[in-house]
């Protein structure tokens, strides 16, 4: 244990006694990573405001202008017992005749009608947010009786859907990318690393080292580097975050309302300093399992 | 403890560093190999540490056969061995402390201990006030005792010393065989080469001599004084 110890105080001390290629490395790794994870925290918060703003998605259920106040009650028991729906809102065609003249000021051609032209109505609160099954619920409520027309505002819904998805995809394109060109640095500097400890790794082979314990504190020098790279990505994510959401501010007030940028949840910043580090003990992996192989003893 | 059978040692290239060697070598004995530059005792050692393998024959090691062990295993026989090299294969970059601490750090000994065991053997060599310099401050004689110093502190039962006196005046010479003859009387197998055999002439032990890679005298048990070839 004591010995783990002193092999990870090695690593650091190395890694500190040459501060520029180390703090280079780890100012690179973070750039990289804070591109896709400051990406995808912007997509979280797109996600919020489009939520904020559109509110929940809803179902219109027009109903047979022939509907008599028993069938609409028997609708509204049905649509109480439906376990998809949070809510459902009756509007009355008299109601909805007074709200189209004041929403749209359109007073003089509604009033010159000679009858309400509009039918009954219920809007319904779905309880689930995706797509698919606001569709599957649209189709159920449409076979219902006296229900002439179910409308879902579907063309909103996969709008968005499909905006967020391609934001999703964009970000896990970039991720990948970064990764892979995140384990290529780990896998060069541990390349060099072991090119100028070829004395040591020699002698300690000559002296009854095992691969594991030669191997070892490179690839704690590879987590410890991409942990520091991840930290460093958290940073810089976080003070973006800050210095936008203090911008944000001022715009927010001029349309009178209140938004601000979250920044990453807890949960999000333990699995970005976790991947950041795996990607480190990778690099580091694969450079220890290419590299270490060459040097034999003579 | 060591045997030798048939061993014929060819490197890349065609080069022959030992030919049809054989011999026996009892636990606790003091062998000397003797020859010129180029005879082949750094091989024979060599061979001994699975440094380099055989072509041809078998070296035996604790009753195990070190030419054909896996590379898995080759560390649990070197942690048996000490190793005193011609080059020192000092490292630079630590202190004589930790030089001598990493034997024992890569056999995971326990820390407390391994602090005694790295201080009682610089007593032993006499470089105790020096364990916070660098090596690369120490004298050639300090090196070579520094060397003796790490190759021991695991307490090896076989100790192969490659040239240790080799580039020392007679002064050093005499102290570090001296350390070697200490190592003698407790009971460990020691293998040293030597082409210098004024080191040998006051100290009675058997020798073992290599001529281009093959075995001139190979003495069967401690030679009597006197009856010695050189």
């Amino acid at each position: 244990m004591r010995h783990t110890l002193a092999q990870i105080a090695g690593v650091l001390q190395r890694m500190f006694s040459s501060k520029l290629a180390g703090s280079l490395n780890i100012l690179v790794t973070g750039i990289a990573l804070s591109l896709p994870a400051g990406m995808y925290a912007m997509l979280q918060n797109a996600q919020g405001l489009v939520a904020q703003l559109s509110g929940s998605p809803q179902i219109s259920l027009f109903l047979n202008l022939e509907a008599k106040t028993d069938d609409i009650d028997e609708l509204r028991k049905l649509l109480a017992q439906n376990q998809a729906i949070s809510r459902a809102e009756f509007v009355t065609r008299d109601h909805a005749l007074e709200q189209l003249k004041v929403s749209t000021g359109l007073s003089d051609v509604v009033g010159g009608l000679k009858q309400n032209p509009l039918p009954d109505a219920f809007i319904v609160y779905p309880r689930q947010g995706d797509v698919q099954a606001l569709e599957g619920l649209r189709n159920e409520l449409a076979k219902l009786p006296v229900v002439e027309l179910a409308q879902l505002d579907t063309a909103w819904a996969y709008k968005l859907e499909a905006l967020l998805n391609f934001g999703r995809v964009a970000v896990l394109i970039l991720a990948g990318l970064l990764s892979i060109a995140l384990i290529a640095i780990t896998f060069n500097t541990i390349r060099l690393q072991i090119l100028t400890q070829r004395d040591e790794i020699e002698v300690a082979r000559l002296i009854g080292a095992t691969n594991g314990f030669i191997r070892r504190p490179f690839l704690y020098f590879g987590a410890i580097q991409g942990l520091l790279g991840g930290i460093m990505a958290w940073l810089i994510i976080s003070m973006s975050m800050l210095l936008l959401n203090w911008q944000l501010e001022a715009l927010a007030q001029l349309y009178a309302s209140q938004f601000s940028l979250h920044l990453l949840s807890l949960e999000d910043s333990l699995t970005l300093l976790l991947f950041s580090m795996y990607l480190g003990w990778l690099g580091a992996w694969l450079s220890v399992a290419r590299h270490l192989s060459q040097i034999e003893p003579r | 403890m060591i045997r030798f059978n048939q061993v014929n040692k060819r490197y890349p290239g065609g080069y022959q560093a030992l030919k049809n060697v054989s011999f026996e070598i009892a636990k606790g004995e003091m062998v000397f190999i003797t020859g010129h530059s180029g005879a082949g005792k750094s091989t024979l050692l060599k061979l001994i540490a699975a440094i380099e393998r055989p072509n041809l024959g078998s070296v035996i090691v604790n009753n195990q056969n070190v030419g054909v062990l896996k590379d898995r295993a080759l560390p649990y026989l070197r942690r048996n061995l000490g190793i005193i090299f011609q080059d020192h294969k000092l490292l630079f970059d630590r202190n004589v402390f930790d030089n001598v601490m990493l034997p024992l750090q890569i056999c995971g000994f326990e820390y407390r201990e391994s602090h005694k065991r790295v201080r009682a053997a610089l007593d032993k060599v006499g470089l105790l006030k020096r364990e916070k310099s660098n090596p690369i401050a120490l004298s050639g004689g300090e090196q070579q005792r520094l060397c003796i110093a790490r190759a021991i502190v695991n307490r090896p039962t076989i100790l192969l010393a490659d040239e240790p006196t080799g580039n020392l005046d007679a002064e050093y010479a005499h102290e570090i065989m001296a350390i070697f003859d200490s190592f003698h009387q407790v009971g460990v197998t020691l293998l040293i080469s030597t082409h210098d055999e004024s080191v040998l002439q006051d100290t009675e032990v058997r020798v073992i001599s290599l001529r281009q890679g093959e075995l001139q005298t190979a003495s069967p048990t401690a030679t009597p004084a006197g009856s010695r070839l050189a």
